[in-house]
Formats: structure tokens, sequence, C-alpha cells
């Protein structure tokens, strides 16, 4: 196998192992989980066998034809930006999958969790390895759909399918917002992929439409990424069980929107509106999401919200256009993977040993629980900022960054440090107030986890720490080659342990003691916050739930007023349509045909029309059943002489069959009912019907008038005339063409005749009665039916 | 003869249409058998019209010795009128199941799928 | 039906509109005709017997459920265009031999057992839909 052909089943691997998942669970329990993380483990290393490359500032590309004719393909690209979100979605997955085995253990749908999780997995790794855009929305869209699962996994619960729900409509609604943006930039561009596309920056900058694709990516890009105002859904996306919080929205899913961002900043970046829509967006839900962090009790919902700030940090940083913002974002990306992955995880091992996750119902479990502690612990002071971990680093960059004088600068910085000072606190109250102080009774008797809870979080706090003292072969190897892909040019990133002297450190002080003060008043800080949300008393959540309300209503009210349940509106609807369509043309655009000449026609051909006419108007005037039949009758076999003698034997000899057995079973069955066949129809009623069915008439005449005034094209007869005998073997060419020229037609239409037969019948064989009973809406009918 | 036949054509339209626009199935129920032959007409019209010669060629030719009628709109009339015989039986017995089930050929009077007093959806999760 | 001269005369029609309309299928594709027109005309026999013997009567003649002749009509057609997957040209090829049975060449082809199908699939349906309706008649 070449490298094409294993990196496609690297990307695929995901999905086969879903479909195993469930199998191999229930063989082996939830042990199953050291098996099914080997699927990351593969893949993680498959694709850290590109990072010299990528290191070296090569672009790995590959793939296969999809829609060759639209320029669409299965095509992937792996730069050091899809790269590093590739090592991190597997690496963090393999400690996921692991992790749910021991949090789900005994779970009746264990092995169910475990396929959406891979499913997750598999999209996830699609979507960032994308070079087609097509693919990426695909899995754009796959991302947002597992997440739909993921998220109602518990779908007994209300809050869990209302969750789950809302996610969906925001980030799958965004998803479309992408596919507008992307059909721009095909449309701007001319290409599809966007290894081709990066080059095309100033292309696409001068195009008038600039603005239009800018405005539909960020509206992907911010729904997936809970940026204010569209954050609402990922807080309430933790109805999830742990893992999928831990993964989808802290370390993986969530970032999606940042990557886009970071995948076109060589393409959007740059502009004015670029530097200000992302920063201000960033920077409000830096703050607002801090903020309501603070009033949280919930430890998973103080860390959802924390997860909202660092994202507006991320889209503040990737928009804000200065020296080391770029840095800043990759390494800030990177260190809140691993601290924020740990955290949710630690707060699932509470969660899970000691029954409750509130934080003002936790206390004193550092002796029950030390080495849970201890991770917390050091993911805490990554978060925090705090030396020695990756955190720091990142911090440091973001601060370098922000530390320009000037206005615009000194804004944003002052802002992130409150911000900032906010996460330190929350950091520290998910981490210290569960284990410090008195014991606290929980509802279940606390105890240190099992290794397969604890492994994730750990290795990924020690990655925090080991990726600080190795910061020169992490910065080799994945951020100075991410920072590179999302500049757009490259970039080296130098930030060590290494205190340097200056604003940026100044800031981080800053930001430490305005933390501790943030830590030691929290009850002040969150009865504020509450009070404040409380006074607003609205919020995007709220509105969600009333603008879904509102649609449902309003389409009940379109729906009624279309669809009133009377069939003979719904006919004269249809009709005048179907009248307007045929009188416009000739009326309006001058296709009017030309006087026609009648020629003079023979006499029995004159007495033949003028019987099928005769019998019509039989059928309308009938006072009876049967004289309704017969004249129907009159009329088709005049239909059927006049083929006869217009050169049409076999469908005048096929009209004589059909309408002998239309008599028949019309007559078999309306003997049977009191159907009343005259006209009841009120006078009132009889002259709008009238002029309509009259305005159809005069319409399809005009048409065939139209029609057949221009010269016929006889391409196709000729064809058929001339290759019948000689091809088809064939004297009737008719026949010829029903059953060879045009077989498969033929196919299908006697299909459907058979299917007619099966219908009928099965509406014959349905017991009476039991039809009735389900108009009254009998529970039993369905019973009956049977 | 094109014209003589778009007249022929259009009585039949307007008589099936009149019929359609009734409110009891019965009379509909014409009105769908004589729209299958209105619209029959109407391709075989655009065909254009040849009297007397059918589209078959003799034994010992390779091509129709002179003109003939157009098979194509034929070929496609001839599976129409079977098919449209299948979907009018099937209408046929549909509707008398409905009249025995509702006890009544108003379509006015059959509003099960779409009652009067429709509620709203649920609006909840 | 009581009429005796109906009676008498129905078994003598319905062989005789049997056969033809298996003339008709056959010469269809040289002649007007063809499996439409010759499936109707043996439904419309079908139905008079029905009509002079009663339902059961004709559902014991024909021994197939009318649908299993139907579907037996729409197997042998898609059957008919298959084979020629197997000559490697694209579906629905007509595919034709010409065997001389008693020194008389017959071309036989994958046309005309597609034709048969088409006749299979009307005579029954067709008849599944006449009978049916009969039988409630006799209720």
């Amino acid at each position: 196998m070449n490298v094409t052909d294993l990196t496609f089943l690297a990307l695929c691997l995901p999905f086969l192992g879903a479909l195993a998942a469930p199998l191999l669970t229930r063989a082996l329990g939830h042990n199953a989980a050291w098996v099914l993380a080997l699927i990351p483990v593969a893949i993680f290393a498959h694709f850290a066998g590109f990072s010299a490359d990528v290191a070296q500032g090569e672009v790995v590309t590959g793939g296969y034809d999809w829609v060759p004719s639209f320029d669409v393909g299965f095509s992937w690209l792996i730069d050091g930006l899809s790269l590093t979100f590739i090592l991190l979605i597997s690496g963090i997955g393999a400690l996921i999958v692991l992790y749910s085995g021991g949090y789900l253990k005994g779970h009746p749908h264990q092995g169910r969790f475990f396929s959406f999780l891979l499913m997750f997995m598999g999209s996830m790794l699609g979507l960032v390895a994308s070079d087609s855009f097509l693919m990426l929305f695909v899995f754009w869209e796959l991302t947002s759909i597992t997440s739909f699962l993921l998220i109602g996994f518990d779908h007994h619960r209300d809050a869990a399918r209302r969750a789950a729900f809302q996610a969906l409509v925001v980030t799958g609604g965004g998803g479309l917002f992408l596919l507008a943006g992307l059909i721009l930039l095909w449309n701007i561009s001319g290409v599809t992929q966007f290894s081709a596309l990066t080059s095309l920056g100033p292309v696409v900058k001068a195009s008038p439409l600039y603005l239009a694709a800018l405005v539909l990516v960020l509206g992907g890009a911010f729904t997936k990424s809970a940026q204010f105002p569209f954050h609402f859904w990922l807080p309430n996306a933790m109805e999830a069980p742990t893992p999928v919080s831990a993964y989808l929205h802290s370390a993986t899913m969530v970032k999606a929107g940042v990557y886009l961002l970071m995948r076109l900043n060589p393409v959007l970046g740059g502009t004015v509106a670029w530097q200000i829509v992302l920063p201000v967006f960033g920077v409000a839900t830096l703050v607002i999401g801090a903020l309501l962090a603070v009033r949280q009790t919930d430890l998973k919902l103080m860390l959802a919200y924390t997860t909202m700030s660092s994202l507006g940090l991320l889209v503040l940083l990737t928009g804000f256009g200065a020296p080391y913002a770029i840095e800043a974002a990759t390494l800030y990306l990177v260190a809140h993977s691993l601290f924020k992955g740990a955290l949710f995880m630690v707060a699932g091992i509470i969660d899970h040993e000691t029954g409750t996750r509130d934080v003002t119902r936790l206390g004193g479990l550092r002796s029950a629980m030390p080495l849970t502690f201890a991770i917390a612990l050091a993911a805490a002071i990554s978060m925090g900022g705090l030396p020695p971990f990756f955190g720091f680093l990142a911090k440091e960059e973001v601060y370098a960054a922000l530390s320009a004088f000037d206005w615009r600068s000194l804004t944003f910085a002052a802002l992130a440090v409150i911000g900032n000072a906010l996460m330190f606190a929350v950091a520290f109250a998910v981490a210290l107030t569960p284990f410090t102080g008195k014991p606290v009774a929980t509802p279940k008797h606390a105890h240190e986890a099992p290794v397969l809870l604890w492994l994730g979080p750990a290795v990924l706090a020690l990655a925090g720490l080991a990726a600080a003292f190795l910061s020169s072969t992490v910065h080799a190897l994945i951020s100075s080659p991410m920072a590179s892909a999302v500049a757009g040019e490259p970039r080296t990133v130098t930030m060590s342990l290494t205190p340097h002297l200056g604003v940026p450190l100044a800031l981080s002080a800053l930001t430490v003691a305005i933390g501790i003060g943030f830590y030691l008043g929290l009850a002040r800080l969150r009865a504020g916050t509450a009070a404040l949300l409380a006074a607003i008393g609205w919020g995007p959540d709220r509105g969600f739930d009333q603008a879904i309300r509102g649609l449902l209503r309003l389409s009940f009210a379109v729906t009624r007023w279309l669809q009133n349940g009377r069939l003979d509106t719904y006919m004269a609807v249809t009709f005048v349509m179907v009248a307007i369509v045929l009188l416009v043309p000739p009326f309006l655009f001058g296709e009017l045909a030309r006087p026609p000449i009648f020629p003079a026609i023979p006499l029995h051909e004159f007495a033949i029309m003028a019987i099928a006419v005769i019998g019509l108007f039989a059928v309308v005037l009938a006072k009876d059943r049967l004289t309704a039949i017969v004249s129907l009758g009159i009329q088709g076999f005049s239909v059927a002489v006049i083929f006869l003698l217009y050169g049409a034997p076999d469908l005048a000899f096929t009209q004589f069959m059909i309408e002998t057995l239309a008599v028949v079973i019309l007559a078999l069955v309306m003997t049977r009912l009191r159907l009343s066949p005259s006209d009841h129809r009120p006078r009132r009623e009889t002259l709008p019907d009238a002029a309509i069915a009259l305005a159809c008439g005069l319409g399809a005449t005009l048409l065939l008038l139209k029609v057949t005034e221009g010269p016929f094209n006889t391409a196709l007869t000729d064809f058929f005339n001339q290759y019948s005998k000689t091809i088809a073997h064939g004297g009737n060419v008719v026949n010829v063409i029903i059953v060879d020229f045009r077989g498969t037609d033929t196919l299908g239409e006697i299909a459907v005749v058979m299917i007619a037969g099966l219908a009928v019948l099965s509406l014959v064989r349905l017991r009476a009665g039991s039809m009735r009973r389900i108009a009254d809406n009998d529970p039993d009918a369905e019973e009956a039916g049977r | 003869m094109e014209p003589v036949f778009a007249v022929l054509t259009g009585i039949f339209l307007t008589i099936a249409v009149y019929l359609l626009l009734s409110k009891f199935i019965i009379r509909m129920l014409l009105g769908v058998a004589i729209l299958g032959n209105a619209v029959n007409l109407l391709i075989f019209t655009s065909g254009r019209i040849m009297r007397e010669v059918p589209p078959v060629i003799g034994a010992g030719l390779d091509v129709p010795a002179g003109p003939t009628a157009n098979p194509l709109p034929q070929a496609l009339i001839l599976t129409a009128i079977v098919i449209s015989f299948s979907f009018f039986a099937f209408l046929l017995v549909l509707s008398w199941r409905a009249y025995s089930s509702l006890a009544t050929d108003n379509t006015d009077a059959m509003r099960v799928a779409e009652p009067v007093d429709a509620q709203l959806p649920p609006l909840g999760y | 039906m009581k009429s005796l001269i109906f009676r008498t005369a129905a078994p003598v029609i319905v062989g005789v509109m049997l056969l033809f309309s298996i003339f008709v299928l056959l010469r269809g594709h040289n002649e007007p005709g063809g499996g439409f027109i010759g499936g109707l005309i043996a439904v419309a026999a079908l139905s008079i017997y029905g009509i002079a013997f009663g339902v059961e009567t004709v559902r014991r003649a024909i021994v197939f459920h009318p649908l299993a002749i139907s579907g037996a009509g729409l197997l042998l057609a898609t059957l008919s265009g298959l084979l020629s997957m197997v000559f490697h040209v694209p579906f629905m090829s007509g595919l034709w031999v010409y065997p001389v049975i008693l020194g008389e060449e017959i071309p036989l082809s994958s046309v005309m057992t597609f034709d048969i199908g088409v006749y299979l699939v009307v005579v029954g349906a067709v008849t599944s839909i006449a009978l049916s309706l009969e039988e409630r008649g006799e209720d």
C-alpha cells in the first residue's frame, strides 16, 4: 500500500471501528476500550510519520477524484495546521476512549457510545484533513450530527434531547452558512481546494463578494466555536456524558470554527473587516464567557463557560493581526486542549466517584483522591498560565501579542486580563475547592478513581508539563509549522519557560494578582453576576426556545392556510395554475398561433369526432349512472376509432380493450354504490368551474396550434424508422420502440402496472370497517386491520 | 388536419377539468378517465397527424416504403393507455373503499387526514 | 350470468380469444400487436369466463394467483434485460439467435422474451384487478 491509500485507510478507520464497537463491547464489556483505543493510536502513529516532513515546511496532499466534472475531490491537505489538529484529535481521542471505558462501565449502551464517539472522531479527522471545500462541509455537518447523537445519548431525559436538538440546529444551521460561504469562495477564486486557494488571497480580497463570503464563513465558524451570541448551545451540551464534554466540547469539535478561521486566515485575513470583527466577537465571548463561568456552581458548567472564553481568546488572536498573535493562538490552542480536556475528565471523575459535581457540595477530597487532586492541580496551573506548564508559555505569547502601546492593543489587553483573571479564578475553583477544606458528605462515598479514569487526565497533565520543558522540540515540530500554515508565511515560535522581563510578564503577574483576588471573592462575584443576569432576565437560550416555538406556530398556520383539507380548493388552484401557464405565453409574449386553416375532412371522420364530443357532453349531463358509464364508453371507443383512422392500429386495439374493461369494472363497482353521478353543483360554483375548465381547454388548443404550426423535427422518427428493421429486426416500429429501443422505460412501466394491481388487491382485501375505525381514532383499529 | 385535433383535444380537456372540479368522487373519476384520453390526443397531435399508414415496415423492406404515421408518440401513448387504466382502476377502488368507510362521496366531508379542528403539533422536546 | 347460450358459447369464445391473444403477442414485432394488446385480449377472455362461470372457476383455471403471474412476467422482463450483461453489452440490448427447427428458421430473441414478460405482467395485474372487483360483485 502506498501513502495515499494508507492515509485514506487511516481516515476511514474510525468509521470501521464504529461498526465493530458494539460487537466488541458485547464481547469484552468495558475492557473493549483498550482495543478500541488502538484505532486512534494507529491514526496518531500514521500521521506522526508526516511530522518531520511538515516541520520542514512541506505540505502533504493526496486523495481521489470524487465528482471530477465539478472539480470536487476527496482530497486531503496535511500541513502544520491540520497535522496539529489531527494529532490532538487522535491523541486525546485515544485517552477519551479509555476514559469512556471506565466512565460508562456497565452502561447498557456503552457499545453504542463507543460507536458514536468513533464516528465523531472520524468526522473530525476528516474535517481538519479536508483539502476540498465539499469534503470539509460534509465532515463539518457530520461532526454536528455525531455531536447531536452524543449530546442526546441519555435520550430519555428532556434536557438532553433539548440540548442535542439545540446544538444540531445551531451548528448545523451554521454549516449551511459555511456551505454558502465556500460556494462563494469557489465562485470568486475558481478553485475548490484550500491548497490552491491559499495563494489566491489577494484575488479573493479584491472581489466585491469578499464581504459576503466573509460573513457567511464567519456564520459557520462562530456557531461552531460558540462565539457570543451563538454560545448558548455549548453549556447546554454539558448534558452529554463527561467524556463527550471533554472531547467534543473542549478539545476538538468546538475548535473546528477556530480551525476554519485559521485555515482561511491567509485567504480572508488581514483586512480591516477581519481585524475588527474577529477581535470584537472574540473579546466579547472571552469576557462574557468568563463572567458566566463564575456564576456557575456545577463543575462542568464552569468549565464549559471557560471553554467559551478560551474560544473567544483564540478568535481574538486569530484576527488580531499583531506580531506574535498567530503564534499565541497556536500555543494557546494546544495548551487549552491539554488542560481543558484534563480538567473535564477530573470533573467527570469527581462526579463519578462522589455522585455530585456541585462545587458547593464538595470539599476535602484530597485525602480520598490524592491522584485526582494532583492531576487537577497540574491542569489548573496550566490553565492559570503559571510556570512550569505549557499554559504559561501560551499566556506569555498572548500578552506579547497584545502588549503594544496603542489604544487598540491596550483596550484588548485590558479586557483580556480581566477575562484571563476570571478564568484563573474558575480554574482554581474547580481544582482546589472540591479537594481542600473540611470533608463534606457526598451522595457516594468518595475513593480514588480506577486506572481507566485517571490515565487520560494524567497523561494530558503530564503532557502539559513535558511540552513546557521540551518547548524547543515542540515548537520545531508543532508550533512553528502550525503558525506558518496559519500565517501563510514562515514563522518561528521561540517562547520558552525562561522568564523574560517585560510587559508580557507584567501583564501575567497582574492577571495572577487579580485572579487570586477573584478567587477569594468568588462567592460575592457569583452573587453579583447572578443578580445581573436576573436583572437582564432574557438570553439567547430562551430566545432559541421562543424562536423554535414561533417557527412551529408559523408553519402550522401556513400549512393550514395552504392545505385547508378541501380537495375542490386544491383542484381549483391546480387547474387555475395550469390555465395560467397555458394562457399567459400566447397572450402576453406573442406566442399566439396564426388563425388555423381547418381542412375539409371526410364525413366519416367528422362523424366519429362528433360522436366523441357528444359522448363527452353526455358524460357531464347524464342523469343516472348507467348513462354516464355508457357515455364514457362512447367517447373512449370514438378515440379508438380515431386512432385507427390515423394510422395507429396498435393504439386503437389497446384503447378498445381498455375501454371495454373500464366500462365493465366501472359498472361492477358503481352498481354496488349509491354514488350520485349527477351534478349537485349550485350555479354559483358551476360558472367558475366551467370558466376554469374552458380556460384550460382553450389553453391546450392554443398550445397545440402553436406547436403544430412550426416545422416538425423528424430526427427521432427517422432514426426509429431507419433502424427498426436493420438493427432491431422488427417491422412494427411502435412495438420495436416499446420492447427494444426504449425497453428500460417499458420495464419501469410494467412495474407500475403490477404495483397498481397489488394496490388494488390490498385495498379490496382490506377488511371492511377497519378504515372507519381508523377514521374514528379507535386505538383497536390497527389491531382489527391485521 | 392538426387544427381539428387541437380543437378536439381542447374539448376533451375542458370536459375532463370540469368533471375534476366536482366535489363528488365518482364524477372526478369520470374526469380522470377522460383526462387520460385528452393527454393521449395531445401527444398524438403534437407528433403530427398522418392518415391510414401505420408505421409498419413490410416484409422484405428495410425502411418504410413511404411516409408513415409517426411511431414515437404511438409508443408513448400505448404504454400510457395501459398505465392510466391501472391508475384509474386503483382510484376507482380507492374511492369505493373511501365511500364504504366514510359513508360519503363528497370530498368536503372527507376530513380524516386533515381534520377541521387540527391541533398544534407538540411544542416540547 | 345464467344465460344458457352464453354459458355454452363462453368456453369456445374464451379459448379462441386466448389463442388469439398469443398470436397477437407473437406477431407484434412485425405486424400490429404486441405484449400490451395481447395481454389485454387475454384479460378480456378471462373476464368473460369469470362472468359466465364465476370468479372461483377462473382462479382454479389459471392455477396461479394472477399477481404471481404478473410477478413472473416482471422477472422474465428483467432477466431478458440482464441477459445482456452476460454478453458484455449494455442493459436491455436485444440478443438474437436463429435456430433451425424442423427445417424452419425461427428467430428467437431477448426482445421476444421481454415482450412475453410484458404480456404476463398485463395479464396478471389487470386480471387481478378485474377478478377482485368481480368477486366483490358476487358477495
